[in-house]
């Protein structure tokens, strides 16, 4: 429960989320806006169907400098960061020493710049950034950038919205970042989201933010988009979202993120608790994270019990609600490995009551992102 | 007559003689947001007052729904399970939840009337 006493932090679009009547709502320290008037069915269509703009200036912006940081990273994350071209963005796992995820988190290489960028969650971030500049000591220094904002742009008119107010940047293909104005502001643009649609992730100074989040939301296509729809577009797109389906007690491999493990690294075995990893890497592991439909339009929360039809637990569900694209109940967790083939037909405690599902692959929705050909 | 009265909890109930229409308010509906799904009791069902009867769901959360007043349930709104929308839409009319048999019609004087419910959000 959020704690009344609690100072809550402002992002740098406060006073238009309440200027456009928004329901703000505490969130990871942040006093953040849940939905608009709107409300989140119509937020989260209209995003699938044209554009929506995200406030996630709560999430952790930082650089990391010093002789080498794709090296020092690498200390501290599975994925391969030394070979991450300029004008690349790629996905990490920040773990701890018993190879559990910390965190997940982007980074990226800037054209011609040495020093890496990476955006970090939001109710992490300071653990997170002491965890990084303590364990790179001496080796990369971090530096925060809590003056920097954060919007994401997501949906099918993202592109042709964008282009708008920085010509040219519908050539930035998925997971490409570059330095350009918007709307006349320097900024940071990432080709990449959190919604399974194409889209932008844009980073830039906070004093520019109000004027370039009016200037987008002036266009015909973009509605804002609360942290409600943001949670059930990321839901359908079967994007884990951190503290929920993953967290300190998660092993990359049971949460299916192995991809994110880059080859050089699963044969160096040069990351934290490599060995163990890839154990379960090569011998599997006895539970994994699996989409699941119920029947009926009764959704199953996080928290509630899977159980096979002779009423044994084999599971838990970690995020479960209603998939507006969908017009059906959806959820993910993890789930005992014999039963986590497609397909399999198990039940879900909701209020005491077996309410039966099926296993099935994720995404529940196609991603659609614009990937170079 | 016809009497409507309100709940602490956002339910509304609307009395006819002995029959009692349950639904939420307004202010539910909107502090919900879209409803995507009830659940509903079954009719033959008996309910006392303030227990739980119902459920409602949004995309964010599930919610309980109580009776505002004791008795058995008599009839479920139907056409909710198709289209729960019709809560978000019209709560306090089509979106109705179900009706029961009072029980002691002496429970409604403990509940809000309109004007006093009226008070009471605004104070929130």
């Amino acid at each position: 429960m959020a704690d009344p006493n609690e100072v809550l932090l402002k992002t740098p679009l406060h006073a238009l989320h309440v200027e456009l009547g928004a329901r703000m709502v505490p969130f990871s320290g942040y006093d953040m806006p849940v939905q608009y008037p709107a409300g989140i069915l119509k937020e989260h269509l209209h995003t699938r169907e044209k554009a929506g703009l995200f406030d996630v200036s709560h999430m952790g912006q930082a650089f990391l400098s010093g002789g080498d940081p794709a090296r020092a990273l690498e200390r501290l994350t599975p994925a391969d960061v030394i070979g991450l071209k300029p004008g690349l963005q790629r996905y990490g796992l920040l773990l701890n020493d018993a190879g559990t995820i910390k965190d997940d988190f982007m980074f990226s290489r800037l054209l011609g710049e040495d020093a890496l960028y990476l955006v970090v969650n939001a109710g992490t971030k300071d653990g997170d950034f002491a965890y990084i500049a303590k364990r790179l000591e001496g080796v990369a220094t971090l530096e925060p950038r809590p003056d920097r904002a954060l919007f994401a742009l997501q949906g099918p008119a993202a592109a042709a919205v964008l282009q708008r107010h920085s010509p040219g940047i519908d050539a930035l293909t998925f997971m490409k970042v570059v330095r350009c104005l918007v709307a006349g502001a320097p900024a940071i643009v990432s080709r990449s989201g959190y919604t399974g649609e194409d889209g932008f992730e844009i980073s830039l100074e906070a004093i520019h933010a109000e004027r370039v989040a009016r200037a987008l939301l002036a266009e015909p296509e973009v509605l804002p988009i609360g942290l409600g729809a943001r949670d059930s577009l990321r839901l359908e797109a079967g994007l884990c979202l951190y503290g929920h389906d993953i967290d300190e007690t998660t092993n990359p491999v049971e949460a299916g993120l192995v991809w994110s493990i880059a080859k050089r690294r699963k044969l160096a075995k040069d990351f934290p608790a490599a060995e163990k990893i890839m154990d379960a890497v090569f011998n599997g592991t006895a539970k994994k994270r699996v989409g699941l439909r119920p029947d009926g339009r009764a959704p199953a929360r996080e928290g509630s019990e899977i159980v096979d039809k002779s009423g044994q637990i084999i599971g838990r569900i970690t995020s479960g609600g209603f998939g507006p694209t969908l017009n059906a109940p959806i959820a993910m967790g993890y789930i005992d490995s014999a039963f986590a083939a497609d397909g399999t037909e198990i039940d879900l405690i909701v209020r005491g009551k077996p309410l039966p599902a099926r296993v099935v692959p994720l995404p529940f929705v196609p991603h659609r992102y614009r990937r170079a050909i | 007559m016809t009497e409507v009265r309100f709940t602490d909890q956002h339910e509304w109930v609307r009395v006819d003689g002995d029959e009692a229409t349950i639904g939420i308010t307004k202010y539910a509906v909107e502090q919900l947001g879209d409803v995507v799904f009830v659940e509903l009791p079954e009719a033959g069902r008996k309910v006392g007052a303030g227990g739980e009867a119902a459920v409602v769901e949004s995309v964010k959360a599930a919610s309980e729904v109580y009776a505002p007043v004791g008795g058995e349930v008599t009839a479920s709104n139907a056409a909710l399970a198709g289209d729960p929308a019709k809560v978000s839409a019209d709560p306090e009319g089509e979106g109705w939840f179900f009706k029961l048999k009072l029980a002691d019609k002496s429970e409604l004087a403990k509940l809000m009337t309109a004007e006093q419910y009226a008070a009471f959000v605004k104070g929130l």
